[in-house]
């Protein structure tokens, strides 16, 4: 950071602290909110939701081979496979936008092309294990679900369509050497690998999991009356499987890449809650932002709602994860399913800088029919789930 | 010797700088080290994956942080 900027942000903070009237009884509701919504998310996502949802990222990002998968961006690669992988694989490859880029320009120069480049740009950020966890626990697995197969579904629209629109350039592109990560041999097996990242997989299903609605009967409530007893002999399980299948060094290099994770990703989220709770409030909770504003806005199911949604969210910057927070909050102050569903579709795969690097890369032309591509899907996809969700 | 590490910047991408100028600083090798973060000038190596650290020409290693023991193999040669 330059030392001008750094002053330029000292003069904003105190420009800040001595103008905003903190006496004001909504500025001090909002501030209020602020640290409720942060206590609520310390108390009911950090310890069931987040923590094993990190230990995941770690694994994957350790244990899962890249380079299997990047061998199918390459310039020889069959065209179905390269659509399906990548429209996937930003579970295994994604968890920062830092490797999402260089990856889509290296696609798009070198390896399958634009199609395949592009709808990896789109799925990689929307589709990576934190967030869609994070998104199933705090806003409903229904928009949970919705979010993972709609950003699966549309990469995929979105890099035909871009493959076509632009087939005649697309040929013209240089093939040249490629590098892909090494692979290297782990001594486990796949199916070791699969129970082992499976195993993680259900102590996050089951320590998250939400009690079921009063007066239900049948397997949900047993479940939940069980759900700790469960947990703990996964959790034993688990530590059997890293004792036995696993050198001491990889051990350590998990832990040492699930620590970069929340290094990296804690302060973003707490910064995320912080606003979200002061500008939206917890669900119920007013705060700084009237609600009938954003009943107005991106309230019920209106096509002038999904599409405000989608537009906004494409220009907006998401720093990870904090799409989660904000969304809650919107949703809270009457934001529909529908438009909600939009935003998320639209928001983490696009912003403005993300538009700019996209666009030295690709050229203004295709980023903006990519751009509109992703608006006018995610605006349907929003009109249809909220048709569904009501 | 000419060194580029390539990585838009990222936290793994600067402990790859810093495990590359330790590692040249240790052995003593008269190096050039650049930092290429273009995502465009990377993507011309042909990498698939950063951090990556390309010597003379060569790409030596990609998607992740090397080992310091690597680095100097790569420089004695």
């Amino acid at each position: 950071m330059k030392e001008r900027t750094k002053l330029f942000y000292l003069i904003g903070l105190y420009l800040m602290a001595y103008f905003i009237p903190w006496s004001h009884p909504v500025i001090r509701q909002s501030g209020l909110e602020a640290f409720m919504m942060l206590q609520e998310y310390a108390r009911e996502h950090v310890l069931t939701c987040l923590v094993p949802a990190f230990f995941i990222a770690g694994a994957i990002a350790v244990f899962v081979s890249q380079a299997s998968v990047l061998k199918y961006f390459g310039a020889q690669a069959g065209k179905i496979l390269s659509y399906s992988v990548a429209s996937i694989s930003g579970t295994i490859l994604a968890v920062c936008s830092c490797t999402v880029l260089p990856l889509f320009a290296g696609i798009y120069t070198r390896g399958a092309g634009i199609g395949p480049a592009t709808a990896f740009l789109y799925s990689g950020p929307a589709i990576n294990v934190l967030a869609i966890t994070l998104t199933a626990k705090i806003l409903g697995w229904q928009l949970g679900l919705a979010r993972a197969i709609g950003a699966v579904f549309f990469a995929v629209i979105t890099g035909l369509l871009m493959a076509f629109i632009f087939r005649k350039d697309d040929a013209a592109r240089t093939a040249g050497q490629i590098y892909v990560p090494d692979e290297e041999d782990s001594g486990r097996t796949l199916f070791q690998d699969g129970v082992f990242l499976l195993t993680m997989v259900l102590i996050l299903v089951f320590a998250a999991f939400a009690k079921p609605a009063p007066g239900s009967t049948g397997l949900w409530p047993a479940i939940f009356a069980a759900k700790w007893y469960i947990t703990v002999i996964l959790l034993i399980a688990l530590v059997w499987m890293v004792k036995a299948w696993f050198k001491k060094d990889e051990r350590a290099s998990w832990v040492e890449s699930t620590w970069g994770f929340m290094k990296q990703i804690f302060p973003l989220l707490f910064g995320g809650v912080i606003v979200a709770g002061f500008l939206l409030g917890r669900p119920g909770h007013p705060a700084l932002i009237p609600e009938q504003y954003i009943q107005t806005l991106v309230g019920g199911n209106s096509l002038w709602s999904n599409l405000f949604a989608s537009v906004a969210g494409a220009f907006m910057y998401f720093a990870t994860l904090t799409e989660v927070p904000i969304l809650q909050g919107l949703i809270g102050s009457g934001m529909g399913k529908g438009p909600a569903l939009a935003l998320l579709l639209a928001g983490p795969a696009l912003s403005l800088p993300n538009m700019l690097v996209i666009g030295g890369v690709m050229g203004a032309k295709k980023t903006f029919v990519f751009c509109s591509i992703i608006i006018v899907l995610s605006t349907f996809a929003g009109m249809i789930y909220g048709t569904i969700a009501g | 010797m000419d060194i580029k590490i390539l990585g838009p910047g990222c936290p793994k991408c600067e402990q790859t700088v810093k495990i590359v100028n330790e590692a040249v600083t240790e052995t003593g090798v008269d190096a050039k080290i650049e930092k290429v973060t273009g995502v465009m000038e990377i993507a011309g190596y042909g990498v698939f994956g950063t951090p990556a650290v390309v010597v003379d020409g060569e790409v030596k290693c990609v998607g992740k942080i090397p080992k310091k023991e690597d680095v100097k193999a790569w420089l004695k040669k």
